[in-house]
């Protein structure tokens, strides 16, 4: 049996806040959750949380790459936001770049990140 | 490499048989990394390299163990980790070692990764045999 990780839902963004190591199945299974939810809450985007993680290896890492594909596709959003400093050096050294996500430095500015694209899509 | 494990703490073996032995491995690696006092960073990619270690001997050598304690040379201390398993072995060491190259359907950075993220990296394996793999991480 493995662990969920909850998804919230701030308006049209999905808010997951990973408080914890995450073994590689909930990575998975988070992966597919938020998939699904995009499309049944018809949202506009997705924020990660990964202040409280103290590593991201690479399979949490690809999980991150691939959410954010995944949302795109389904014409939302992803940004994660609380990535530590040690994190993104090691990320980098790793060999991981994670070019094609975005990033912000919280939660607040993730959402105002989301807030932004939202509109000028309407306008 | 034979590490130089501290003469009066023997190292510790943990198995790696399962999922969550991978996330309890880090955890230990942690508390090793923040005993011999290494930086934030270094502590953040000992643990990564350890991470992605673990997982290969896990997904690739069919299961094993990690051997990990608190190492010593010339007055300086760190950490070391010897990953081992008697899986398949790798027959091409340079391809796996190869930055994107994957047998698999992982991004081929593990083992090319956790090499830059260590002081010390050595990889030992024979077809048929298993894969020995330690990494040393040294205080500054
Ligand atoms: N312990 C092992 N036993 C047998 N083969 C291994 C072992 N470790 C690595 N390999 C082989 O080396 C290849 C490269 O390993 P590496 O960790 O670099 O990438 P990966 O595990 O395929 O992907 P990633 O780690 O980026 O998710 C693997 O695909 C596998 O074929
Ligand atoms: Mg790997």
């Amino acid at each position: 049996m493995t662990e969920r990780v909850p998804i919230l839902r701030i308006g049209e963004v999905l808010v997951v806040s990973i408080q914890f190591d995450l073994e590689d199945q909930t990575v998975l299974r988070l992966q597919e959750d938020l998939a699904e939810q995009i499309v049944r809450r018809a949202a506009r985007g997705v924020i990660i949380d990964i202040t409280a993680l103290e590593i991201v290896d690479s399979f949490v890492g690809r999980m991150l790459a691939t959410i954010a594909e995944i949302s795109r596709m389904l014409d939302a959003e992803t940004v994660v936001v609380g990535m530590r400093p040690a994190v993104a050096i090691t990320l980098v050294e790793l060999g991981l770049s994670l070019g094609g996500v975005s990033t912000a430095l919280d939660l607040e500015k993730g959402l105002a990140r989301l807030r932004r694209s939202t509109i000028s899509d309407e306008a | 490499m034979t590490a130089p494990w501290l003469p009066d703490e023997a190292p510790q073996i943990y198995a790696i048989t399962h999922n969550r032995d991978v996330v309890s491995i880090r955890q230990t690696i942690r508390v090793l990394a923040q005993r011999c006092r290494l930086s934030l960073v270094d502590q953040t990619k000992m643990i990564t390299a350890a991470s992605e270690l673990a997982r290969n001997t896990l997904v690739y050598g069919g299961g094993g163990a990690v051997k990990a304690g608190l190492v010593e040379k010339d007055g300086r201390r760190g950490i070391a980790a010897l990953f081992e398993d008697s899986g398949p072995g790798i027959a091409d060491v340079n391809l796996a070692m190869t930055d994107g190259w994957t047998s698999g359907s992982g991004l081929g950075l593990g083992l090319s990764g956790a090499r830059r993220l260590v002081d010390e990296f050595d990889l030992v394996t024979e077809v048929g045999v298993g894969t020995t793999v330690t990494v040393i991480k040294w205080a500054r």
